[in-house]
């Protein structure tokens, strides 16, 4: 549904999106990750094509959006990062409006735009003037805005900032709700939204591509293998020796706790291998006191960091 | 055209619903009913004085009030409309542009000249509806002369200012194109119709760049048109003065998407 080929933008001497590619299915929902001034905006902006990109080509359901323009703005709705409201004009006028402008034909004016009204929960703000709505509310009409002439693709950036933590799980909800029908990019910089609304993320960092994956893979991938964490009263050389005799541990890091003098262990596995019960054996063995043991996974979080901040983490990750 | 429609509702819903409009024409009628009443008033004491000199020395004199009235009043509406059409299309765009709604209308499938023709048109019929009921006033007057003076006049006059006001409004809409705030769109407005005013001045130097600067300066081809004669080279003037100022429009628009940083 959209091809992005090395898409390059520059701004004078700033490159703000460096030869991305990307496709996006029917259907799915992908997400744009990355930190403020990554390229987010930018590529979007190129995708409905508010600007022309420097080099590199972008197809939405099969048009330029470039060449074809106008094609690629009738196949999409877009939410900008503040929604394009006129403050002056009342939710139903507003939406009547774009309607207008979007070429839906005036038999099914009325019918489309009540229907965005109800898929935004906006029905009983119909008459309300848009600026004496809230901070969500405006939101969700621009929301409305983008899906009043039913495009098949939706393109949001940044649809849950500025909202409070209902209103973030009504829009989450609304999203996925609209995949299928539609195919959705959407761009963020909160992680948890990308696992929880997204088939696939989009890591974009300097305007560079650092990762394409769905959540899952991502955090299993970085996982590489897996690691665990010992807490335990023992001597540190002696511990240490006796994990790495453990089969299956390729690395252990340790550490002495401050309160109460007890050692941390972080044993890093070979991919596959579940150790737990062999290291809990060999401690038990030796007769030091067990405090703790579990196997710890790496958050989106802790992904993101690594593929956005260190540069000699995303070889590794890239490796992986 | 449904998109030209499309933006042309809204534009005027916006004059509207704000109190943009509703001042400034209520400003507009105010002054111009003023002003109208003093001149008709001054016009016709004038000629009862150059009546009752013409009997004292027995020499008849032919005094046209309506024609005097008219020029004067028609004058000052030129004059205060310099003032007014800044602030209808300070807005235009430089409001779209502060509120990102310009980001709306330009991923939709609407064309930039739908939009800037579509904003003009409004801007013109508001002008309109502030200017017609002043015609009242002309018309009013021209009942109750004897003999009624020719229509033509009126006619002529009210092109002049409905041509004159649309080709300010063009350029105020291409300034507006140019900045996100509307107070410095309004002044720069203003400044650049005083400048087009000026150029009139030009008729002092003898010679070629005089005559040129004549023909340039807006008001000049209003006199005509005052003075009830729909010229050619005025219509011309006027129609090509809002055409390049849309077309200036269009172009800044499209040069946003290659500028924005």
């Amino acid at each position: 549904m959209i091809e992005v080929q090395d898409l390059t933008k520059a701004y004078g001497a700033v490159t703000a999106v460096d030869h991305v590619s990307f496709t996006v299915n029917k259907g799915e929902i992908l997400g744009f990750l990355g930190p403020n001034g990554a390229g987010k905006t930018t590529t979007m902006r190129i995708l409905t094509g508010y600007m022309p990109a420097t080099s590199g080509t972008a197809k939405i359901a099969g048009f330029d959006v470039f060449g074809d323009s106008m094609e690629v703005r009738r196949h999409i709705g877009y939410l900008p990062e503040t929604p394009p409201v006129y403050p002056d004009m009342a939710v139903e006028d507003y939406l009547d409006f774009v309607a207008r402008i979007k070429n839906v034909p005036s038999d099914k004016r009325a019918a489309r735009v009540t229907e965005a009204m109800r898929k935004t929960n906006l029905e009983d703000r119909r008459a309300q003037l848009i600026k004496r709505l809230s901070r969500g509310y405006k939101q969700r009409v621009g929301i409305a805005q983008a899906l009043v002439h039913d495009p098949d693709v939706i393109i949001l950036d940044e649809p849950t900032v500025g909202l409070d933590p209902k209103q973030i799980i009504e829009v989450r909800n609304l999203i996925k709700g609209l995949a299928g029908d539609h195919t959705i990019i959407l761009s963020t910089h909160i992680l948890p939204e990308v696992s929880m609304t997204c088939d696939r993320v989009v890591i974009i960092n300097k305007g560079k591509i650092a990762a394409v994956d769905t959540p899952q893979n991502l955090t299993s991938q970085l996982k590489g293998g897996q690691k665990i964490r010992v807490e335990v009263q023992a001597p540190e050389k002696a511990l240490r020796d006796a994990l790495l005799q453990v089969s299956g541990t390729t690395r252990v890091d340790s550490e002495q706790l401050p309160a109460d003098g007890h050692l941390v262990a972080i044993v890093e596995t070979a991919q596959g291998a579940d150790i737990r019960s062999a290291i809990a054996a060999k401690i038990v063995q030796n007769g030091w006191p067990l405090f703790e043991l579990r196997g710890v996974s790496l958050s989106l979080e802790e992904i993101f960091l690594e593929l956005t901040t260190d540069d000699a983490a995303h070889a590794q990750a890239s490796a992986n | 055209m449904r998109n030209l429609y499309a933006i042309y509702r809204k534009e005027m819903r916006h004059y509207f619903v704000s109190p943009v409009a509703y001042v400034c024409i209520g400003l507009f009628l105010l002054i111009s009913a003023f002003f109208f009443n003093f001149f008709l008033s001054a016009v016709i004491q004038q000629s009862f004085q150059m009546e009752m000199q013409s009997m004292q020395f027995g020499m008849p004199q032919q005094f046209d009030v309506p024609g005097q009235v008219m020029r004067a009043f028609l004058g000052l509406l030129s004059t205060l409309i310099l003032f007014i059409t800044p602030f209808l299309t300070m807005g235009v765009f430089a409001e779209e542009r502060k509120r990102g709604t310009m980001e709306l209308l330009m991923t939709s499938p609407i064309s930039e000249i739908q939009v800037v023709l579509g904003k003009f048109l409004a801007s013109l019929s508001l002008f309109a509806v502030m200017l017609l009921p002043t015609a009242s006033y002309v018309v009013y007057m021209y009942l109750h002369s004897d003999p009624i003076p020719p229509w033509r006049m009126l006619f002529a006059g009210y092109a002049g200012i409905l041509l004159l006001g649309g080709s300010l409004l063009a350029l105020g809409t291409f300034i507006s194109s140019l900045t996100e705030n509307q107070l410095i769109a309004a002044v720069l407005t203003f400044v650049a119709f005083l400048f087009l005013w000026v150029l009139d001045l030009g008729h002092t130097s003898e010679g070629g760049l005089g005559s040129v600067l004549q023909y340039l300066s807006a008001s000049r081809h209003y006199d005509d048109f005052a003075r009830g004669i729909i010229d050619t080279s005025g219509l011309i003037y006027y129609f090509s003065f809002m055409v390049l100022f849309v077309f200036l429009t269009v172009r800044s628009i499209d040069s946003m998407r290659w500028r924005r940083a």
